[in-house]
């Protein structure tokens, strides 16, 4: 399970570099969006691994940490606020700048 | 428990709240609100000050859960020179900002508080997950006020320094995710004492963890090859707003020195990340020289002069010798309150000048811009480090505690071109000008929070060696972390 949980974590975090290196708003916030995925799940791994196993302890024989289930709630409310608040910040750079590139100028293939 | 040590959060935390609730048109309401907030803090942090200053270090255990399980808030003289430091800067930015400014958008004032909650919990906090909480907090009240007055030019800054910030935020929490895979704790004393006794894979996981705090204190600090983003945002911000921003990046240099002091002074993990920390910081140092030189906008070059004091800052701290934070910390004070000043100036002039605004061209002339003028040569002279003010003290006390031929140079060629660039700039604002100027008069209020700001730094030339022995003792209790350990941990540690 550790080798998929890290698979996981690799691959979402190279996606979510990949977008956020792109000129255009949306994929950055994409990426964004991803990396905080891979990063999310990351947090939910640093207690160690367990199958099966309960967060309370006194429940269960070999509880599971319940530190990092908390953390990564509070890193998800955040970033799940910051995203909302990112889409609304690239609309309106589309709004006032007239287009989606991420240095607010238009893709002219490095002409201008 | 004494539990005055929480009230620089809640202050701002509940007049943040208030402000939301208030009725939007009432401007007068929200403006007394706002300022009354201020004043208390100011008090609160002046009285937490005097407490600190005992030597004493104060732990605030929230919901008296104890450490190491518990979050606690930790009031060491550090932390209570950073709350003064942020409540003296606050007042007069909001006072500046109460003359129209914060009429151009809504909410202004309760996201200005919110950001001071952030700034002050984070000075406070002992713990390193809440240290990213209250990260979130002021980066997302400065998303909201970089972003205050709105303009294509904001947005496009805002947009780099919030995609930016949050990709450093990622990368904090993949180092906390380490730090507490690894050690198991995320209360900074606890990790400090665990993180001796690591070996092997451990050892080396937890070195990439620290290094990614630098990356990340490096990035709030606008430390090279990080701080891109700053002249844009700063430049591009609303004056009261760029003045409060220019203890951000003392954020992420205090948040440096916090743990460096406590982890990383001495014992296995010793310098970890210093070399680097040095060459960047001088590397910081001569690209603001460039920056400086380079700058069209009175309000770039203020930014880059932030950016040069980040470069000063850093490179004296990862000298390695915890002495040299004395004078760094004198610095500090010193740079942030005249930065924070001229940004307020910036923006005065560029009132004063009409359409050309704070462009380094030739302009119309400023009404009564003798007055101005004055203003600006004292702030030149102050940032500079020209003898007599502020500065040159700063710069003399760092040059004699951190003997290094490259500081040296670098520092003494920064203050050329700063002196250099500033009498340009200050040559093409008020003498080379083109008839009678159209712009506006400065308020009363606005040269009130100027003079507050600039004012400070003769004080600070009067007051230099109390207060240079002032922050002397604070890097002399950083030099003893058994004190902060003890402290939060009890007794046994």
């Amino acid at each position: 399970m550790e080798l998929l949980v890290a698979i996981i974590i690799g691959v979402l975090v190279a996606s979510g570099v990949y977008l956020c290196l792109r000129a255009r708003t949306f994929p950055v916030v994409m990426g964004l969006t991803l990396l905080s995925y891979g990063v999310n799940v990351f947090l939910f791994a640093m207690g160690g691994l367990k199958m099966n196993q309960v967060a309370v302890v006194g429940m269960s024989p070999d509880p599971t940490d319940p530190l990092p289930q908390a953390l990564v709630l509070t890193a998800i409310v955040i970033g799940f606020a910051m995203t909302a608040f990112l889409v609304v910040l690239a609309l309106r750079s589309q709004g006032e700048l007239h287009n989606d590139h991420v240095d607010g100028k238009p893709d002219d293939g490095g002409r201008s | 428990m004494n539990h005055w040590i929480i009230a620089p959060v809640l202050i701002p935390a509940l007049a943040g709240m208030l402000l939301l609730l208030e009725v939007r048109e009432r401007h007068r309401l929200r403006r007394i609100t706002g300022l009354l907030s201020c004043a208390a803090m100011l008090a609160t942090a002046i009285f937490l000050g005097d407490q600190a200053w005992g030597g004493e270090i104060t732990v605030y255990a929230l919901g008296n859960w104890q450490a190491p399980f518990g979050i606690v808030l930790v009031l060491d003289k550090l932390s209570a020179l950073m709350l003064v430091l942020t409540a003296v800067l606050a007042f007069p930015a909001l006072l500046y900002a109460c003359c129209g400014d914060d009429r151009r958008g809504a909410n202004f004032h309760a996201l200005f508080q919110f950001q001071l909650m952030g700034v002050n919990g984070a000075f406070l906090t002992g713990d390193l997950f809440n240290l990213f909480v209250f990260f979130e907090v002021l980066l997302i009240a400065s998303y909201g006020l970089a972003l205050h007055g709105r303009g294509p030019e904001r947005v496009k800054a805002g947009l780099h320094y919030v995609v930016l910030n949050l990709v450093g935020s990622a990368l904090f929490l993949i180092a906390l995710g380490l730090i507490y895979g690894t050690t198991g704790t995320l209360n900074m004393a606890d990790f400090a004492v665990k993180a001796q006794a690591l070996t092997g894979t451990d050892a080396t996981l937890l070195n990439i963890a620290v290094l990614m705090l630098w990356v990340v204190f490096g990035l709030k600090a606008a430390l090279f090859p990080l701080y891109f983003w700053l002249p844009a945002a700063y430049a591009g911000a609303t004056a009261g707003v760029a003045a409060l921003f220019a203890i951000m990046t003392k954020v992420g240099f205090y948040a440096m020195v916090r743990v460096y002091a406590l982890a990383f002074a001495d014992g296995p993990f010793a310098g970890l990340g210093q070399s680097a920390l040095w060459w960047l910081a001088l590397v910081t140092l001569a690209l603001a020289c460039v920056g400086v030189l380079g700058s069209k906008r009175l309000g770039t070059l203020v930014s880059y002069l932030v950016v040069m004091s980040v470069g000063t800052l850093v490179a004296a701290l990862a000298f390695g010798q915890l002495e040299a934070l004395g004078p760094a910390l004198y610095y500090l004070l010193h740079s942030t309150l005249i930065c924070g000043g001229l940004f307020l100036l910036a923006d005065l002039i560029a009132r004063g000048r009409g359409e050309v605004a704070d462009d380094l061209q030739i302009g119309p002339a400023i009404l009564n811009g003798g007055r101005l003028s004055v203003l600006f040569f004292v702030a030149a002279i102050a940032v500079v480090g020209l003898p007599p003010l502020s500065g040159f003290v700063g710069k003399v006390a760092l040059l004699r505690s951190v003997p290094d031929p490259a500081y040296w140079v670098l520092l003494l060629v920064a203050g050329l071109c700063g002196l250099i660039a500033l009498s340009r700039a200050g040559s093409t604002l008020f003498w080379r000008t083109t008839g009678e100027g159209s712009g506006l008069r400065p308020a009363r209020r606005h040269l009130v929070a100027v003079l507050w700001l600039l004012l400070l730094s003769p004080l600070m030339t009067v007051y230099a060696e109390p207060l240079l022995q002032l922050t002397t003792a604070v890097a002399d209790q950083l030099r003893d972390p058994d004190l902060y350990l003890s402290a939060v941990l009890g007794g046994d540690a």
